[in-house]
């Protein structure tokens, strides 16, 4: 549906030009949720703006729904905009026109009747859940409610794709969620394409198929979000995954020396990852069981869910005999799960926590 | 109070409020599209266009820096081919148009740039023309604000008509020079400068409650 290849966007400055794209390859297929996930600065909004050209991008090409952006006319493009809806982190809604005139209005652009305008924002009211508000300007809602007003505006014109520009990064944490719920029951109901900018991985988790993770104007890495959540290549991505998941030590080990050899008295941690099915599976009893002389602490668990897919995490640590922790780490490596062994770290207790 | 002093005020007071409505109707037919294409044809902006903002801008800036006085008396020829007579109330209404239409020019621009460009650029991904951006969400946003802007053109036109009244044009400025000033009748230029201040108070207070009920911010 988008096909990004080697997109560059230089832009001039006093001081010289100043590089925000190098060379961005991507590929969005049709109905599905792409997130695209960066910090400020790295060059993610002038990504998504690459899309509808309004960031005109210095080299490379964008191919939306078969057609090079690039190489459009201005009356062409003004035509092919009408296929890419997009809402905004500050939702850009007219302050003189009530909420029907403001959905109404990219039909209004396109010269529409009015019967067929009042026969398409109604619906579009509905769908959004506003229909009490048609009447009100923009000045009189809230947050959520202009977001909504925004989507259902993004909507009218019946695009093929729907651009998220930080849409959700100026709500609180609960309209925040009701709207990432309206965006992906859009992308069910009319099989729309979403792109989705964000610098929240929670945003990512919660909604996208797809994630691309931006880096100084260079995609460090993508994939599926449960791939990318599971097994970060990265530095910026596990970063940006670490926000979510808990990734220190318990205080007890916390500051406490790690070493790859065993030693007196110290605990072999190692962080634990289960994906899909072996998230159900007894693991851990298993090993309890089969290796009773090894002292086993859970020191830190966690069970999310990636779209549909559990996700649980876990920090252990084992002591006892080496050869038997060795054994039942060996054990472990056998099942199905993820293990990254942190090393043998002596507790340093009750005094200092 | 001498008896002539009513149809005296009541005849200048027409004459200054027909000059500034004509000259503000005028200016403003001329003075807003200027101010819609200094602000489209800067740098980054819609009609972008730095040759013609430049020429614009330097004509706009000459005629702003000539006081109003001399601009009357240096134009008499233009208001001579314009009206066919230098002296009157229509002839006096040729260089407050003039001198107002930069001033409304670089109001509406200024009116223009508090339009955040979130929402051009929302406008923009609708695929919304050049021109329907101009009429359909800057004018419209900046209502409020070009309305704030005009009422104080309206108030320094009508201090400017006063001047232009000076050289024949009528109106309560040539009444309180000719008979309060000339004729030592000072009870005439108390009653001008009060009908002035009322009527500068009656312009503002109109100006914001139209603003007001324009603003739905």
């Amino acid at each position: 549906m988008i096909k990004f290849s080697k997109v560059e966007k230089t832009y001039a400055s006093p001081a010289g030009p100043v590089p925000a794209l190098k060379g961005i390859d991507l590929e969005i297929a049709k109905g599905e949720i792409f997130g695209i996930i960066g910090l400020s600065g790295a060059g993610k909004s002038t990504l998504v703006r690459c899309i509808n050209m309004l960031e005109r991008p210095t080299g490379g090409k964008v191919i939306v729904d078969g057609q090079d952006m690039t190489a459009l006319s201005d009356s062409e493009l003004r035509e092919a905009r009408k296929d890419i809806g997009m809402i905004f982190q500050h939702f850009n809604l007219l302050s003189s026109a009530t909420v029907y005139e403001n959905i109404a209005f990219p039909l209004k652009l396109a010269g529409k009747a009015d019967s067929e305008i009042k026969a398409k924002v109604e619906p579009l009211l509905k769908l959004v859940g506003l229909e009490a508000k048609a009447g009100q300007y923009p000045s009189q809602l809230s947050g959520g409610q202009k977001q909504r007003v925004g989507i259902a505006r993004a909507l009218a014109s019946e695009p093929k794709v729907l651009l998220c520009d930080e849409a959700t990064s100026a709500l609180d944490p609960q309209t925040t969620k009701a709207i990432l719920e309206l965006i992906r029951d859009i992308n069910k109901k009319l099989q729309l394409t979403v792109v989705v900018i964000t610098h929240e991985m929670q945003v990512i988790k919660d909604i996208c198929d797809k994630v691309a993770v931006i880096d100084k104007g260079v995609i460090a890495e993508q994939g599926t979000v449960l791939e990318v959540f599971t097994n970060p290549q990265q530095p910026i991505t596990k970063e940006f995954i670490s926000v979510l998941l808990s990734n220190d030590l318990p205080a007890a080990f916390r500051g406490g020396k790690i070493s790859p050899e065993p030693a007196e008295d110290a605990y072999l941690l190692m962080r634990l990852t289960f994906i899909g099915e072996s998230a159900d599976d007894p693991v851990i009893a298993d090993m309890i069981r089969k290796f009773p002389e090894v002292e086993t602490t859970l020191l830190f668990g966690n069970l999310d869910h990636i779209k549909a897919t559990p996700f649980g995490r876990m920090i252990i640590g084992l002591r006892g005999d080496t050869a038997k922790v060795q054994a039942a780490l060996d054990y472990l490596k056998s099942r199905d799960l993820k293990e990254e062994v942190i090393g043998y770290v002596k507790r340093h207790d009750s005094s200092a926590d | 109070m001498s008896n002539d002093m009513i149809p005296l005020l009541t005849k200048a007071l027409g004459e200054t409020v027909y000059m500034v409505a004509v000259s503000m109707a005028i200016a403003s037919a001329l003075g807003i599209p200027l101010g819609v294409l200094l602000y489209a044809t800067d740098k980054g902006q819609i009609l972008e266009s730095p040759m013609l903002n430049k020429v614009i801008g330097t004509v706009v800036n000459a005629i702003r820096s000539i006081p109003f006085i001399i601009l009357m008396v240096a134009i008499i020829p233009l208001t001579r081919l314009l009206v066919g007579s230098a002296i009157g109330t229509t002839a006096a209404m040729v260089p407050l148009v003039i001198a107002s239409i930069p001033f409304i020019g670089r109001q509406v621009e200024t009116s223009l740039k508090e339009v955040p460009y979130g929402l051009i650029e929302a406008a923009l991904s609708m695929g919304a023309t050049p021109m329907q951006i101009i009429s359909r969400v800057l004018l419209p946003e900046s209502m409020p604000s070009i309305v704030a802007q005009l009422t104080t053109v309206v108030i320094s036109l009508v201090g400017e008509s006063a001047m232009a009244g000076a050289i024949g044009g009528g109106g309560l400025g040539d009444l309180a020079i000719r008979y309060g000033y000339q004729r030592f009748r000072p009870e005439v230029m108390i009653a001008t400068v009060i009908i002035l201040i009322v009527l500068v108070q009656a312009v503002q207070f109109v100006g914001n409650t139209i603003a007001k009920h324009l603003d739905k911010k």
